[in-house]
């Protein structure tokens, strides 16, 4: 027997037991269905373990709270849903500007603006990834299932800490929302980067990631002896504002490159089937779910069929699909959205293979009939 | 540290204007840090966008340098995150009470254990002399050539309204007075609110007949009453006057404070669920 607890629960809570896992003490947040168990249960837990939750006034300022407490040296998360996301683009910019971890929970659901409260969507993928102005990289990981919830949210913690960067956990309000088993288990923690402790008080380079081979500069926490500036403007290594082109160039592309060239460390992905598998699905979230039902019905009748799952979306995972791509005579991408995730595949279909979306914005998930139909119609 | 241990004498010239107030806010600022017997390390100057947010890259402190209006609620996160550190913020007039005013009433409102020194120089200047929520009516700027429509917040009222536990306004040139209220506000344990009007002889001073810095500086000494002066003053005698003084001093529980009480009831639910 196990001795960890073992839970029947909806993802949202799995979401919120995960953060406190990973370590994080700090929850700002707005409420907002279909995230709001998020923020209640995190109002429970968070003060039990000696953390901190508040509800902002807005999620310019939930954002803004967290990267404050993660400034502090403490993890912090928020949860939102679409509408929220629209705000926290602008302190996500400072987040990534100023090499912040945290980690953004988005229960995504129909949109634009008010969209459909509080029906289910997967529409955010590309609000995720360019939401925010200015050049960018940035992680992106979505669950698929309650264990899923916990299991990425403490890795969605550990890769914010090893980058110094924000990590949107891209859930869904079908995950969110779903009851299912899982195991509070823990797992690897991973703690940002502390100056080596020899380094002498006084001004400390918190932006110096050029001396670094991972390009990530240790972060210490305000309070300590290595008086530091986090800055939210174009700055050098200190931290003080170097409007310069040079400066510019450095940055933005450090803020591509530090997680890029990682991204074989980031990138997860898991295969079904893709063995000798003729045709693909590649899918993400609550679609993996038909997708796996099709592959089995598909298989049955004799079709050799294989799933590709993204766990990461991004940094996009175009080695895996790449290889897909390369074997296969065609591919079908269901996701519940207009084909945000299909043009990210499309840009890798070298040999011209049909790619056909299952794509649905009317609030019901995608069936696994569905997406037989269009495995078919590519095999047809 | 003495007050001149807080400033950052490498990173001077500063780049406000000539004629501007900023610098002898800063003086304020400093003086202030030394009466409270802070020290570098344990404060963090939290500054949003504008021409008072440059002042943290003149200090020895940590800083945060966020975004324009979200500086009370970064100030929030860090505070709440480690309540040991002393947390300064650096507001202006666009930045505190126009972009950021929900961020502002619900600070005073929440008493975060943090002194906010809001800056009013009546536009924006870093962008070229806008209006801002606290421009008089009937003045001009570059995006009122007309005459100014719409009436100014007085900040004091405001924060005071808002439930903010200590509130006080001072001029620019009044150094020890405005390095006073700051040192006291940093002493309350709550949310304190410093206004400082300043003068912007670039914008505001260009567009408002008063060209010279030494015309502003007497403009604002001419509307500037002393709260106790003001108290035997008529409506209309005030009218088009600004009054200083500290507005606002009263006990309360700060957020942080009242959130021990939580973590401990938390705690103690926790602990009953874990004995069942």
């Amino acid at each position: 027997m196990s001795e960890h607890e073992i839970r029947f629960a909806m993802g949202n809570d799995a979401l919120a037991e995960g953060a406190i896992a990973a370590g994080a003490r700090f929850y700002a947040g707005y409420p907002i269905t279909p995230s709001s168990e998020v923020a209640e249960i995190s109002s429970v837990r968070l003060p039990q373990v000696g953390g901190v939750y508040i509800q902002m006034e807005d999620e310019l300022g939930s954002m803004a709270a967290i990267i404050g407490a993660s400034t502090s040296g403490v993890k912090a998360y928020t949860a939102t849903s679409g509408p929220g996301i629209s705000l926290m683009q602008e302190n996500l910019g400072v987040a990534i500007m100023s090499e912040v971890p945290c980690v953004i929970i988005d229960v995504q659901r129909c949109g634009p603006s008010t969209g459909v409260a509080t029906k289910p969507a997967q529409g955010d993928v590309m609000a995720a990834r360019w939401g925010t102005h200015g050049d960018h990289s940035i992680i992106a990981i979505s669950p698929s299932s309650v264990q899923e919830c916990y299991d990425y949210t403490i890795k969605a913690f550990n890769l914010a800490e090893k980058y110094r960067t924000p990590v949107f956990i891209l859930a869904d309000e079908v995950i969110g929302h779903m009851r299912e088993q899982y195991v509070l288990h823990g797992g690897e923690i991973v703690n940002r980067k502390q100056p080596d402790p020899d380094t002498p008080a006084g001004d400390y380079a918190a932006f110096d990631f050029e001396k670094y081979e991972d390009e990530v500069a240790p972060m210490p926490p305000y309070g300590s002896k290595w008086v530091h500036r986090m800055s939210g403007s174009m700055h050098g290594a200190l931290g003080f504002a170097a409007n310069d082109g040079k400066s510019a160039n450095k940055n933005t592309r450090h803020y591509c490159t530090k997680i890029d060239k990682n991204r074989d460390d980031i990138v997860i992905t898991e295969s079904f089937g893709m063995e000798d598998a003729d045709y693909a699905i590649i899918t993400f979230g609550c679609s993996v779910r038909p997708a796996m039902a099709a592959m089995r019905i598909a298989r049955e009748k004799g079709m050799k069929v294989g799933v590709l799952k993204l766990v990461t979306i991004w940094p996009f995972a175009d080695k895996e699909v790449k290889a897909v791509l390369s074997k296969v005579k065609g591919v079908v991408v269901p996701e519940m959205n207009l084909g945000q995730v299909r043009s990210e595949v499309e840009r890798y279909n070298d040999r011209k293979i049909p790619i056909v979306g299952v794509n649905r914005v009317d609030c019901e998930i995608i069936t696994p009939g569905e997406v037989l139909a269009a495995i078919e119609e590519v095999a047809k | 540290m003495k007050s001149t241990e807080f400033i950052r004498y490498n990173r001077l010239p500063h780049r406000w204007c000539a004629g501007c107030g900023y610098g002898q806010v800063m003086n304020s600022l400093t003086k202030a840090f030394e009466k409270t017997g802070i020290t570098n390390e344990n404060t963090v100057v939290v500054s949003g966008i504008g021409c008072w947010g440059h002042v943290d890259s003149y200090l020895t402190t940590n800083a945060f340098h966020g975004t324009h209006g979200r500086a009370l609620a970064f100030a929030t996160g860090i505070k709440l995150a480690n309540p040991s550190l002393n947390v300064v913020v650096i507001l202006g007039d666009g930045d505190g009470v126009t972009i950021g005013g929900n961020h502002f009433i619900q600070a005073c409102r929440r008493n975060i254990d943090v002194t906010a020194i809001l800056c009013n120089n009546y536009n924006y200047g870093m962008t070229g002399g806008q209006y801002s929520g606290t421009t008089p009516e009937h003045s001009y700027t570059t995006t009122s050539v007309y005459g100014h429509i719409e009436p100014g917040f007085d900040i004091c009222k405001l924060a005071e309204g808002a439930g903010a536990h200590y509130v006080a306004r001072s001029i620019s040139e009044n150094v020890m007075q405005t390095a006073d209220y700051i040192a006291e506000g940093m002493q309350r344990k709550g949310f304190a609110l410093i206004e400082v009007v300043a003068p912007c002889t670039t914008h505001y001073g260009r567009n408002n007949n008063m060209k010279r810095p030494s015309e502003f500086y007497k403009w604002i000494k001419s509307c500037a009453v002393p709260k106790a002066a003001a108290e035997k003053m008529t409506e209309e005698q005030l009218e088009g006057k600004f009054v200083i003084g500290k507005f606002v001093d009263r006990p309360g529980v700060d957020y942080g404070t009242k959130y021990l009480e939580v973590q401990k009831k938390a705690q103690a639910v926790a602990a009953a669920k874990a004995a069942e």
